[in-house]
């Protein structure tokens, strides 16, 4: 079946701008059902904008943005979010005024060809820490907490994609282990994953592909094995 | 003072509270949620009084005009909020203001246009148009019994849309971060244009409902609007049980200021206005957003 080799999301030659600073130069990105791509890049090289310019979040000057084959450039963010795509904001965007469970539960719906594997009750299974803090709002949560209850809220919507941005950030090291796990285990269930993370070894022992920026432009583009075997290039693309 | 006429006072003010409270919610989700100043928000309360005065004269039956004029209501809420509020949403206060302002003028002038600028009254329903005697010589209009019934009842729905319901934690997520709540796959302009409706129709129920007790004439919703805009400050911008509560204050001291210091009619609602910013500059219910 074609769908198969369709990406689920697919961003082609796009250039987005703040104000006047040209932030993404011409990038290409796809990411196909199923697969794990690490998102890389130094500070300020465009990963976000990237990930939000495919999200409808931030507008692109030009290029396109094709989710599962259909043209979506500058459509509405809920519409792109209803094809199967989740994601989960750098700074976690949980909300504050909303209890744990309302968090969840205003998100749920069932994915685009009505699977609904992913349950409260799977959500709260998988976070056992959600469940005991269920009650609590949202800004009276560990930063730990607030994160899993973001990667819950997503899966919440049963998603193809899940999007990843900065999601250890911030948090303690056992912490981050734990949330590592998780994303291991979302990957193992067949949802797709695009991962921006600064524990760059972290990512590559995870991810099937890996993709750098440098100052807006798509610098690499190859299997995470490629990559490990060319310490040259984190030296040159990714220290500090 | 005598406990009978305390009681009758007290009654009123409660009822007035409770009326305030169907202008003010709309008004304090409408910039909690969206971020929107409505200085129109008294002329919805002027609009729903004349469409009930012109539905009952029209039909004769006021639970009529009022389903008339709530339908009438909904789609004038729809309307502006798609023309014109929504350009709002992403503009600095100023142009809301101005915007706002406008609409007071021109629902002012469709008003004088279309219906004068005499003073109309809206008769009392034949059934509820008796009064429970209290003593040999006071008694209480049933009809303000009635009203305060029906607003209690809309206090609960409100409250349970708001707490209990999906669309309700769509409506309070949405006004903490609107970007999360599109990135979930909820179309949140939707959701505004809904929560728009509902405090037109809100307020214009208000009007509706007042209309027999309060007369319909000029000027009215302006008169209705800076009220609430204390009862919204008071109360904690965006806060529901807040709004509940402050109208409920202003309610009684706005009436029980009427009959203890008449001299002072005027000021009562402001000087508590003033006594209780001192004590919670934030409002009673602010919540930290």
């Amino acid at each position: 079946m074609a769908e198969a080799y369709t990406p689920l999301i697919e961003a082609k030659g796009i250039h987005t701008y703040y104000g006047v600073s040209h932030i993404l130069h011409g990038v290409d990105f796809a990411i196909h059902r199923s697969e794990t791509i690490g998102l890389m890049g130094r500070n300020g090289m465009g990963k976000s904008t990237l990930l939000r310019s495919m999200l409808g979040l931030t507008r692109t000057r030009r290029g396109e943005v094709y989710v599962k084959g259909v043209d979506m450039t500058g459509a509405e963010p809920y519409a792109i979010a209803r094809q199967g795509i989740a994601f989960v904001p750098e700074g976690r965007g949980i909300f504050p005024n909303l209890s744990v469970r309302e968090n969840l539960m205003m998100a749920a719906r069932p994915g685009v060809e009505g699977k609904r594997d992913w349950s409260f009750e799977r959500v709260i299974d998988t976070f056992p820490r959600l469940a005991e803090r269920i009650g609590h709002w949202g800004n009276q949560l560990s930063g730990g907490e607030q994160q899993m209850l973001t990667i819950g809220r997503a899966l919440m919507t049963n998603p193809d994609l899940l999007i990843l941005d900065e999601a250890t950030e911030g948090l303690a090291p056992l912490i981050a282990v734990e949330i590592w796990m998780i994303i291991r285990a979302i990957k193992a269930s067949g949802i797709a994953t695009v991962i921006v993370d600064k524990n760059f070894a972290a990512v590559n022992s995870i991810s099937d592909r890996n993709i750098i920026l440098v100052k807006g432009n798509k610098v690499y583009d190859g299997s995470a094995e490629a990559l490990r075997a060319q310490p040259e290039l984190h030296q040159k693309y990714l220290g500090v | 003072m005598d406990l009978n006429i305390f009681l009758i006072q007290f009654l009123n003010g409660i009822q007035y509270g409770l009326l305030l409270f169907l202008v003010a919610s709309g008004l304090t989700l409408i910039f909690g949620i969206m971020g929107i100043i409505n200085l129109a928000h008294g002329s919805f309360y002027m609009v729903g009084a004349y469409l009930a005065f012109a539905f009952t004269r029209a039909t004769g039956n006021l639970g009529l005009a009022i389903l008339l004029g709530l339908a009438a209501a909904v789609v004038l809420g729809l309307v502006l909020e798609r023309a014109l509020i929504r350009v709002l949403y992403q503009r600095d206060h100023l142009y809301q203001v101005l915007l706002t302002y406008g609409l007071i003028l021109v629902f002012e002038e469709l008003r004088s246009v279309l219906f004068g600028n005499d003073v109309h009254g809206v008769p009392i329903p034949q059934w509820l148009s008796y009064s429970i005697p209290l003593t040999d010589t006071l008694s209480y209009p049933v009809y303000r019994v009635a009203i305060s019934g029906v607003c209690v009842a809309l206090v609960a729905g409100m409250y349970y849309l708001i707490n209990r319901t999906r669309l309700g934690m769509m409506i309070r997520a949405g006004a903490s971060n609107r970007e999360m709540v599109q990135s979930l796959g909820i179309n949140i302009k939707l959701i505004y244009t809904a929560v728009f409706a509902l405090g037109v129709a809100l307020a214009a129920f208000a009007g509706m409902i007042a209309a027999p007790i309060a007369s319909v004439f000029p000027g009215m919703g302006n008169q209705i609007l800076i009220i609430s805009f204390v009862v919204v400050v008071i109360g904690g911008i965006g806060s529901i049980t807040g709004t509940l509560l402050s109208a409920l204050l202003i309610g009684l001291a706005d009436t029980f200021g009427q009959v203890l210091l008449p001299e002072l009619a005027g000021m009562t609602v402001y000087l508590v206005m003033a006594l209780m910013l001192l004590w919670r500059p934030q409002g009673m219910f602010r919540k930290s957003a």
